[in-house]
């Protein structure tokens, strides 16, 4: 009986591997051994998705090992462990303070077949030919490489990229319109005594210090040359208004991860805190109203991109560049924009998205039935418009980007001091 | 023959001496070494450089974070040895059988069968502003507007930090009770001692082995923490181990190393002032 069923299974494995080989695209003459291939993978939480390895698998037929860690751990393992990985998932502010330590190798941009297609802001800087690049660590500013090996970044397009785009989204404060009761529109309101002891920023200093930065700019107390590399001075201004804000109890916590963040506003602890958009989505879904305002001084944006880590050659390397046109070809870009990110190639992950998703989250239509994330939740119901609007309308009014600044350390030890004081 | 004595005798103590060597020393040696080195935003450059100790003295966080771990460690330390000594006290003495004992210490336990993390963490939305403790009061009428300081303040610092590690101090002074003759006991009441002066004459003397680990599990487990202060008070406020792994997670490895061997001196210090009142290996 046993071994009956033992060849039962057999046979259906091999038939499995047989169809999962004819349904590989026709080119890989490695098709053979490529199921042998394991890429590691790590990144922030908000890419790594276990759907996208699982799709690899699907689609490519090498396995795909996902690690997920914090913004800091990344960094620390980019910048320390080379070995440890093939294919780094990070920021792009994360890529100016790694990508001098030599670990990751350029890509060439004539093996990427979208590369055409990648939106503006990761090539020349500027989303439509009449934008003006925002302050911080732009994408195009730390994209480029003059050739294999170069450590220092170029100022242009010059075909050899550090990180190919794959995620990025425009940032604002969160708020919860039932509690506050009347129109926020600007970052200032962060640190309004009306919200005493109901507000919070993010403890992630590379980020919060940029919302430090808009909420200052806002209140007109401090005008910078740079938000995303201020001098000692301004770190000085800033970090005094926010203590003295702190002292007067004007925050009830900071959060570090994600989940304190969706906790901390669905409870009512926090009405009004610097927030990521899935935070918000997640707070929606629990049927808590909840907006991700826009407000009027713009809002500070983050990019992601996948960088090859400088130890990937041959069979390896060409899987990885299988994996960044797979990743291009608008699959993951219609997953990560159904949960409100956008794609570097958005116009092939509409192919992906049905037109209401995509009029809603890509045009800022009114959605014609109800949206859902790819996990099924009902983000939005018949009529209801994104906050923000359109794709040009958000990225378009970009005020800066998240960024690691020249006197990054000593920012660091004022925001220790700021965290005990 | 007294040479091959000496020989067995190093043999027999050697493994416990490798393994306190690799786990132990080493590590620590490596703490110190790696504290005088020096480091940019990605690299660690090997040097010996006062930099980190000088910045660390230099600074005022410095002072104000010992000072808010220290209070920590001796109000959590007041707390849980005043619980811990009545729990183990009312197990030793009060509970006549054995196995009601036993059963009742194992009682104590149960809570332990969970992660520190989930037992810190529920405490959140039971202190919350719209949490349980807060709607309770105000349905009761004891207060009208919900009490702010519940959460994400010293308080619900200290009371995670009681709740956590009071059965560190339960357990060795239980088991130091236990030890305890009660022929002694006996002999006390019959020569007219009452029962308070029965209590500090003679159960907290000789208690004082069992309290004193509990003392030194209590302050070493508390100095130590990070997490704990780290989610209760919302971030808000920060103790050495916070300062330790801010710095880690920025990859300011030898100026965490210098916090740390500053840290190591100070528990040692505070458990080396313990243990000039009470001599743990005299009184086992």
């Amino acid at each position: 009986m046993s071994k009956m069923r033992y060849s039962r299974r057999a046979v259906l494995k091999s038939g499995a591997a047989a169809a999962a080989a004819s349904a590989l695209p026709a080119p890989m003459v490695w098709a053979q051994e490529i199921k042998d291939i394991t890429l590691r993978q790590f990144g922030t939480g908000v890419s790594n998705l276990n759907e996208v390895g699982q799709k690899v698998k699907e689609d490519l037929g090498f396995t795909l090992e996902m690690t997920a860690l914090d913004s800091d751990s990344v960094t620390q393992r980019a910048a320390t462990q080379p070995d440890s990985f093939d294919i780094a998932d990070i920021e792009y502010w994360i890529c100016k303070k790694v990508w001098p330590t030599g670990n990751l190798q350029a890509m060439d941009t004539s093996k990427i077949k979208n590369y055409d297609k990648i939106v503006g802001i990761f090539k020349s800087g500027k989303l439509t030919p009449e934008s003006v690049i925002a302050q911080g660590t732009a994408p195009s500013t730390v994209g480029f490489v003059e050739g294999p090996g170069a450590t220092a970044f170029a100022t242009e397009e010059t075909g050899w990229m550090t990180l190919i785009p794959t995620i990025y989204n425009a940032d604002t404060l969160g708020i919860r319109p039932d509690l506050i009761g009347r129109p926020i529109d600007t970052w200032a309101e962060l640190l309004n005594p009306e919200f005493k002891g109901k507000a919070s920023i993010l403890d992630i200093s590379s980020i919060g210090i940029m919302d430090m930065a808009m909420v200052c700019e806002a209140m007109g107390e401090i005008k910078y040359a740079d938000k995303g590399n201020m001098t000692k001075d301004e770190i000085d201004k800033t970090f005094a208004i926010f203590t003295e804000a702190k002292k007067a109890g004007q925050f009830r916590a900071f959060w570090k991860t994600f989940d304190e963040s969706v906790n901390l506003m669905a409870s009512g602890e926090v009405v009004i805190q610097s927030m990521w958009s899935p935070a918000i989505t997640a707070v929606k879904s629990r049927g808590i109203d909840c907006v991700y305002q826009p407000l009027k001084e713009g809002y500070r944006s983050w990019g992601g991109g996948i960088g090859l880590s400088k130890s990937l050659t041959g069979m390896e390397l060409d899987a990885a560049y299988e994996y960044i046109n797979w990743y291009l070809d608008g699959w993951v870009g219609g997953f990560l924009m159904r949960q409100g990110y956008y794609s570097a190639v958005p116009e092939t992950s509409k192919d992906y998205m049905s037109e209401n998703e995509w009029g809603y989250w890509f045009e800022g239509k009114p959605a014609t039935g109800d949206i859902t994330s790819p996990f099924g939740d009902v983000l939005a119901k018949a009529g209801e418009t994104r906050d923000g609007g359109s794709f040009y309308d958000r990225m378009g009014s970009v005020a800066c980007w998240n960024a690691v600044m020249d006197e990054n350390q000593y920012m660091v030890r004022k925001w220790n001091e700021f965290i005990a004081s | 023959m007294l040479k091959n004595r000496h020989i067995q005798g190093w043999l027999q103590a050697s493994p416990l001496t490798l393994v306190l060597i690799g786990f132990l020393i080493l590590p620590i040696l490596t703490i110190v070494v790696v504290s005088f080195w020096r480091a940019t935003e990605f690299s660690i450059i090997p040097d010996f450089s006062l930099e980190n100790y000088e910045f660390l003295f230099g600074s005022s966080v410095t002072y104000k974070v010992f000072y808010a771990t220290l209070k920590y460690a001796a109000i959590t330390w007041a707390l849980t040895l005043l619980i811990g000594f009545t729990v183990a006290y009312y197990l030793a003495f009060h509970i006549r059988s054995q196995t009601m004992q036993i059963a009742l210490f194992l009682l104590c336990t149960i809570p332990f069968w969970t992660s520190n993390i989930i037992r810190m963490i529920s405490w959140i939305p039971f202190l919350g502003r719209n949490g349980i403790a807060n709607s309770a009061l105000q349905s009761w009428g004891v207060i009208d507007q919900p009490l702010e300081w519940l959460l994400y303040s010293d308080f619900s610092v200290i009371l995670a930090f009681v709740h956590l590690y009071t059965l560190f101090m339960v357990v060795p002074i239980f088991n130091t009770m236990t030890r305890i003759d009660h022929s002694l006991i006996e002999a006390a009441r019959d020569n007219g001692a009452s029962g308070f002066q029965t209590l500090r004459h003679v159960i907290v003397p000789l208690t004082k082995p069992g309290i004193m680990i509990g003392t030194i599990f209590v302050l070493t487990l508390v100095m130590g923490d990070f997490i704990t202060v780290r989610f209760m008070s919302g971030s808000q406020k920060a103790n050495v181990g916070r300062l330790i792994s801010n710095d880690i997670a920025l990859l300011q490895y030898p100026s965490a190393a210098a916090t740390a061997v500053i840290l190591l001196i100070t528990v040692l210090i505070v458990i080396g002032i313990l243990l000039r009142f009470v001599d743990i290996r005299k009184e086992l």
